[in-house]
């Protein structure tokens, strides 16, 4: 993982902040430089909410090398109280009891490592609420 | 009046029994549990390690001191698992949740004591007035070699506290720090695991720091044993911080709201921090806690506090230790352990 | 624009071709068409390949082709759509012939998978690395949560699921490029090992070498070459956000029904003009998805209809990938699309022997990139 490319998403990945439209209020997340409702160039920084509900999810059996030592794991799109959706692992749960519909909340946890000598990698993962 | 304002811990989901670790390394389970007054302890999931605790553990102290994360002028972690070994875990923890720039951050070690010696090096900051506000924490994912006596005990959590000057919660009335070169316990730089000195461990390190260091206290309080409503130690084990607690003239009762080690191990850095989190939850104004730690090598840092009418509001507004360590969790087996804990060897 | 015929096919076997590399089986594929087609020069070539930099670490495809083909000094270029590479180099070689800059194109694709890359994380890059592969999924987890959504909205079974890929085996059977010529049975697909819930290991197509070639050419080029040809009535493209969460819809290819409504369009027909379709089926359920975002059958419904037979080639109503689909011919993902093209042609100019539907007129091929940002549509007519 090169470092700076880690380094422009973590108010994204730490803090989940988005871009509001001022023309709008249309919230983009991650932030867009255009946006795409209206195609307004000036926005407000929003932080989004911390719960949400599973709009649908998955559990991943076969990985990435990367991810290869955790699986199974669940992944979902959850859809935030904003309405905003996003891609998260699902964890801290039974596998066969994660349904459709639950309401979850959203914690800071380590996503990934780039190899033993590497950054860490953290971000957001939802828990079952 | 200067002292706590906010407070918060945290607890991963995952336990697994000291009897399942006991029947992997052919150790009696009834001896174990028996001998150390451990049934099981917390494991950290494997996307969790010390700033994600100290992340979530601080989040639940903003919650309760309700504070603009700006006007936090120091973070301090302390733990003997900061993941990097260069570069403070507080550096991950500050743009989590929103503090700083401009703020200090460092992090401590000193075996398990690290979380008491950054709290005793923020309330300086906050009585010096240098800052308005400080965080500490003392979160580990502390490791035990497999099959020794520490793997039963080495468990994950973690405590924050906000220390400040308005709408105080525990005011903290007095601190003594008493520390020697005793080598009870120590990791030299590289090692994967620690090692310890066996019985030397109790009586010349544990014993002997934390009992000087809350008789000095006791002294420098002017009070007795009987005035305090509960007493936190450094548990390493179920049968020492009872045993200490005696030594120094408290009783169980003042001791077990603290008691969390017989059902969460271990922590570490986290240790008597997550102790003084569960007593704050269920305290009432006017109680007086008696607080000393213990990290190997060896130190203790003893704190007394004096509880304020301001608890009772903010006890309710984020999720409590003993909540945390009762529900929702989730056993695994020893593989599953092992496999969590990275103790084994992968081709890589 | 003037109109645009393929006049001439080739295409390697599709599967593990351990003994060629990507340069040997792109060859193999060009000059199969070439001569097919019988022209004696090309002006140009698009080559589609989603990515020989991860795979074999090779990127500017076009001059390493160029080169190889002994086709020096003709423009060529790669063109990129993740899956749907093969469609959209198709679709530049239309282009160029029907702008009347060029009269010959030829239109390729090829993907060699099998030289030791990490396949998962190669194909995720079609997926938001930032905000969907970051966190762990994977591409059959990002069809597995369609089909979760899909079977949740309009019970849709794992049965249905399996229906897709028995019959697309049970037409792979029939076809000699296949890579997998064995036909399955439902209890097979609904037994074999799970990759992501609930999409099984033959819900998936698989991973695999492969190159295809056609020759693009105006109608006026394709007359005179005296062979049979079939004409391009229409093409068109369409795009939709990257990440499956940033989509109008889970359950809905929001690119593909902008695509093949502008196709309807152009071509002045409905769907039930239309005769035969190839389906990108990279995963089971993205055919019964396809087949409702193309009209075929009311949204939901896709499942129902390969159940009941729909889309077989004996008695179905609109037979839906008589080549085998991704899943039994194979899916060396930038060859795709331009087998997909070959397969249309085969059927419409009566070649396609036991995998034959009667009476054909026109024929559809969708192919799609990533998760659903990128669809082409072409319909191509009998002559």
């Amino acid at each position: 993982m090169i470092t700076a490319r880690y380094h422009r998403e973590i108010p994204q990945r730490y803090r989940l902040e988005a871009g509001k439209c001022s023309t709008c209020q249309h919230i983009a997340f991650p932030p867009r430089p255009v946006c795409p409702k209206c195609k307004g160039r000036s926005f407000d920084t929003v932080r989004l909410s911390d719960e949400g509900k599973i709009v649908t999810f998955t559990i991943v059996r076969v990985a990435s090398e990367k991810f290869s030592k955790q699986t199974p794991y669940a992944v979902g799109i959850v859809e935030l109280q904003e309405g905003i959706r996003i891609t998260t692992q699902i964890v801290d749960a039974e596998l066969n009891k994660i349904e459709v519909g639950q309401r979850v909340k959203l914690v800071f946890r380590r996503i990934q490592e780039d190899g033993r000598a590497g950054i860490l990698c953290y971000g957001y993962k939802a828990i079952i609420a | 009046m200067i002292g706590i304002v906010g407070y918060g811990a945290y607890l991963p989901r995952y336990r697994i029994k000291a009897e399942v670790i006991a029947t992997q390394w052919g150790a009696d389970p009834a001896s174990v549990t028996r001998g150390l007054q451990l049934f099981e302890k917390t494991v950290p999931g494997q996307d969790e390690d010390t700033i994600t605790i100290a992340v979530e553990a601080a989040k639940n102290a903003l919650r309760r001191a309700q504070i603009d994360p700006r006007e936090i002028g120091a973070v301090y972690i302390g733990s003997e698992s900061h993941p990097y070994a260069v570069k403070p875990s507080g550096t991950i923890l500050i743009d989590a949740l929103g503090i700083g720039p401009h703020v200090h951050v460092a992090s401590y070690e000193f075996a398990c004591k690290a979380g008491t010696e950054a709290m005793y090096v923020a309330y300086s900051h906050v009585k010096s007035e240098e800052m308005r506000y400080a965080l500490r924490i003392g979160a580990d994912t502390s490791q035990g070699a497999p099959g020794d006596a520490l793997e039963y005990s080495a468990s994950a959590g973690g405590a924050a506290f906000i220390m400040g000057r308005e709408k105080v919660v525990a005011e903290i009335l007095h601190t003594h720090s008493y520390t020697s070169d005793t080598p009870d316990f120590w990791r030299r730089e590289g090692e994967d695991y620690p090692r310890h000195g066996g019985r030397f461990t109790g009586d010349p390190a544990y014993f002997k720091h934390i009992t000087e260091a809350g008789k000095a206290l006791l002294e420098k309080s002017k009070l007795s044993p009987g005035d305090f409503r509960y007493a936190v130690f450094h548990m390493p084990n179920g049968k020492f911080p009872m045993e200490v607690g005696k030594r120094l003239g408290f009783t169980k009762e003042q001791i077990e709201t603290g008691w969390l080690v017989p059902w969460m191990g271990n922590t570490y850095s986290g240790s008597s921090p997550t102790g003084l989190a569960a007593v704050l939850d269920v305290a009432k104004p006017g109680d007086l806690i008696f607080m000393v730690s213990f990290g190997s090598g060896a130190g203790s840092d003893g704190f007394t506090y004096r509880v304020t009418d301001e608890i009772s509001k903010v006890q309710d507004r984020a999720p409590k230790v003993r909540q945390m360590l009762d529900e929702k969790k989730i056993y695994l087996n020893y593989g599953e352990y092992a496999k969590f804990r990275r103790k084994i060897k992968l081709n890589d | 624009m003037r109109d645009v015929a393929v006049v001439g096919t080739g295409m390697t076997k599709f599967g593990e071709l351990w003994g060629q590399s990507i340069r040997d089986i792109f060859v193999e594929a060009a000059q199969q068409a070439i001569t097919d087609s019988g022209v004696d020069h090309v002006d140009s070539l698009y080559v589609g390949s989603m990515s020989p930099g991860l795979f074999v670490n090779q990127e500017h495809l076009g001059a390493v082709i160029a080169d190889y083909l002994g086709v020096n000094p003709i423009p060529a270029t790669r063109v990129e759509s993740a899956c749907a590479s093969g469609g959209a180099a198709f679709r530049q070689a239309f282009l160029e012939v029907a702008s009347g800059a060029s009269d010959i194109v030829l239109a390729g694709g090829v993907e060699k998978m099998t030289d030791g890359a990490d396949v998962t994380d190669a194909l995720a890059t079609a997926a938001d690395q930032e905000y969907e592969v970051y966190h762990g999924i994977t591409f059959p987890g990002l069809y597995a949560m369609i089909a979760k959504a899909h079977m949740h909205q309009f019970g849709t079974t794992r049965e249905q699921l399996a229906a897709v890929a028995v019959k697309n085996h049970r037409n792979g059977a029939k076809n000699p490029n296949a890579q997998f010529r064995s036909e399955v049975t439902l209890a097979q697909v609904m037994g074999s090992t799970m990759v992501a819930d609930p999409l099984r290991l033959l819900d998936c197509s698989p991973v695999s070498d492969g190159a295809a070639a056609v020759v693009v050419a105006s109608l006026d080029v394709a007359r005179k070459l005296n062979k049979s040809f079939v004409k391009v009535i229409a093409s068109a493209q369409a795009s939709d956000t990257i990440a499956l969460h940033g989509r109008e819809s889970i359950t809905t290819f929001k690119a593909v029904v902008e695509a093949v409504k502008k196709a309807y369009k152009i071509a002045n027909l409905r769907p039930a003009d239309i005769n035969l379709v190839e389906v990108h089926d990279c995963f089971t359920i993205a055919e019964i998805v396809v087949s409702e975002d193309l009209g075929f059958f009311e949204k939901g419904k896709g499942g129902e209809a390969v159940a009941q037979g729909l889309t077989a080639i004996e008695g179905g109503r609109i037979p839906i990938n008589t080549s085998g689909g991704l899943k039994a011919k194979g899916h060396p993902v930038g060859a795709t699309g331009i087998a997909q093209i070959i397969e249309l042609y085969e059927q419409l100019t009566s070649h396609a022997g036991p995998r034959q539907v009667k009476n054909v007129r026109r024929g559809m091929a969708q192919n799609m990139g990533g998760s659903g940002a990128s669809c082409v549509v072409h319909i191509l007519e009998a002559q």
